[in-house]
């Protein structure tokens, strides 16, 4: 391993160790935190516990149907906008403030709509992912280099094959950003309406517990839900990282 | 997480009169939905901004513009100095930026909304809560644009500097700064907006005071006129404080190359 990697590693296991002192020195009390080995703790209890679980599989349920629209439909509309400059050019502002808006205020119109339920939650997460989507989608269809454009027609590929075989691979580094982009966005709405208003999930898990002062449930699932949002963001990442430099940028 | 800029248009320009279209295509579609889903799910456009502006009439309104505004410029005071500081740091010492960047990558992608339980536990209700809400939003964007900005520095530059016998502070103030400028005016654009909305969330969650705060109490009382007037407002100012840094960013990104 690198020295870069273990020096990593150690700065994050000793950034543990300081809270987990912290904590049980009393420092920080433990209506504060708790320590990070008793969250480990209480997480290992929740995952066998039913009811947990039921929760667990209905936010992340939520979450992958929330990713599928807002990929598929980002997509979709990145594709439609590129056709049509005029649109997207008045539509660019929008945008780029889209993400300076707490989206989720209209999470109670939602409710209104579509009921309490997983359809709000779905349609919650597909809001907040699709426009990092549609951004990214114009992006890589940009930068596709004229060139490629121009080799396809000297050798004769039907629009079919051109846009399979040459843009859409060209295209493709840009595309992971935003599907890398839109899952982060997913769970957030997701879990942001689970806060606000549900009837099951993780994040009113989280919201009851803390207004059970149930410092270890609470501290359980948050780690639950980081360290699954970190483990999958980095593994996009990953991806996005080789396909960027196979593309040179 | 904002949206990286657009890159140039180039051959299209909006025209005066899109922008006039799109606002006409859009209050006909506001109007038809309002007309399908009914008064209980939408407020129609013209009631909206009525609401939006007996809001900006009313003295009280203010009151919880000042509260918000106030957390805001603390949180941005620290997320944009906090952001830059380290980022800067971490961009001339190579291995502390090799070390820190996957670690501030997570920090930056993790669904911050899903903290809010442990900072209203160690800042309580209050204006600290929504600062430290607002902070941790803006500060890893701007960090991480800065280093990046930092690194891409041409080592040609570096050598120059080297040569010219320019003290290591000279370096930092006259070559490696103005080079990595315009990727830091991205980064402040981006944390600026970020630390916007942490805040406003914090408000959501965790204050008495502030829009965020009318937001949440218009959101459980179900008043709809009152959600969307406020969110017409909230977006309208995002947008044109978006808008005029991203002119900024233009401008300092076609300023470059200076002749220094």
């Amino acid at each position: 391993m690198s020295r870069v990697a273990v020096t990593r590693i150690a700065l994050v296991l000793a950034a543990v160790a300081t809270i987990e002192g912290l904590c049980r020195i009393g420092v920080i009390d433990r209506f504060t935190m708790i320590p990070p080995s008793e969250m480990v703790v209480a997480l290992a209890r929740l995952l066998t516990d039913v009811k947990i679980n039921a929760d667990i599989v209905f936010t992340l349920r939520n979450i992958a149907v929330a990713i599928v629209l807002s990929v598929v439909g980002g997509f979709a509309v990145g594709v439609l906008l590129h056709a049509v400059p005029r649109l997207r050019a008045v539509l660019d502002p929008l945008f780029s403030a889209y993400y300076s808006v707490p989206t989720f205020v209209f999470y109670p119109l939602l409710i209104v709509v579509f009921g309490v339920g997983p359809t709000s939650l779905i349609v919650m997460g597909a809001m907040f992912g699709i426009v990092a989507m549609i951004v990214n989608t114009l992006i890589g269809l940009d930068r596709i280099p004229r060139v490629l454009g121009k080799v396809a027609r000297v050798m004769r590929l039907d629009p079919w094959r051109s846009v399979l075989l040459v843009r859409l691979p060209a295209a493709t580094p840009h595309l992971v950003t935003g599907i890398k982009l839109a899952v982060a966005y997913s769970v957030i709405g997701v879990v942001a309406g689970e806060f606000i208003l549900a009837t099951a999930g993780i994040g009113r898990r989280i919201s009851f517990a803390y207004n059970d002062f149930d410092n270890r449930t609470m501290y359980g699932m948050l780690l639950f839900i980081l360290t699954m949002v970190v483990i999958v963001n980095s593994l996009l990442h990953e991806w996005e990282r080789r396909l960027h430099r196979r593309w040179g940028k | 997480m904002g949206a990286p800029p657009a890159p140039a248009l180039g051959q299209v320009k909006a025209q005066r009169f899109d922008y006039l279209w799109l606002a006409l295509g859009f209050l006909a579609l506001w109007q038809g939905l309002f007309a399908l889903s009914g008064p209980e799910a939408l407020a129609s456009p013209a009631a909206t901004l009525a609401r939006a502006l007996r809001y900006l009439q009313t003295p009280q309104f203010w009151v919880h513009v000042h509260s918000t505004g106030t957390a805001f410029v603390y949180a941005c005071v620290v997320a944009l100095l906090g952001g830059l500081a380290l980022g800067l740091w971490l961009g001339f010492r190579r291995f502390a930026g090799e070390v820190a960047d996957p670690i501030l990558g997570s920090l930056y992608s993790i669904p911050k909304i899903t903290l809010y339980p442990v900072i209203l536990l160690i800042f309580g209700l209050g204006v600290s809560a929504k600062v430290a809400f607002g902070a941790i939003h803006g500060l890893f964007p701007v960090a991480i644009f800065a280093m990046n900005g930092v690194r891409k520095v041409a080592p040609i530059y570096l050598k120059t500097a080297h040569v010219m016998g320019l003290s290591p502070w000279a370096t930092v103030k006259t070559v490696l700064i103005p080079a990595a400028m315009p990727e830091i005016v991205t980064g402040l654009r981006i944390g600026f907006s970020s630390t916007l909305l942490g805040t406003l969330i914090g408000e959501l969650f965790a204050s008495n005071a502030g829009i965020g705060f009318i937001l949440i109490r218009a959101m459980e009382a179900h008043n709809v006129p009152d959600i969307m007037a406020l969110t017409m407002l909230l977006f309208t100012f995002a947008a044109t404080a978006n808008g005029l840094l991203l002119l900024l960013e233009r401008r300092v990104r076609h300023g470059l190359p200076s002749g220094r």
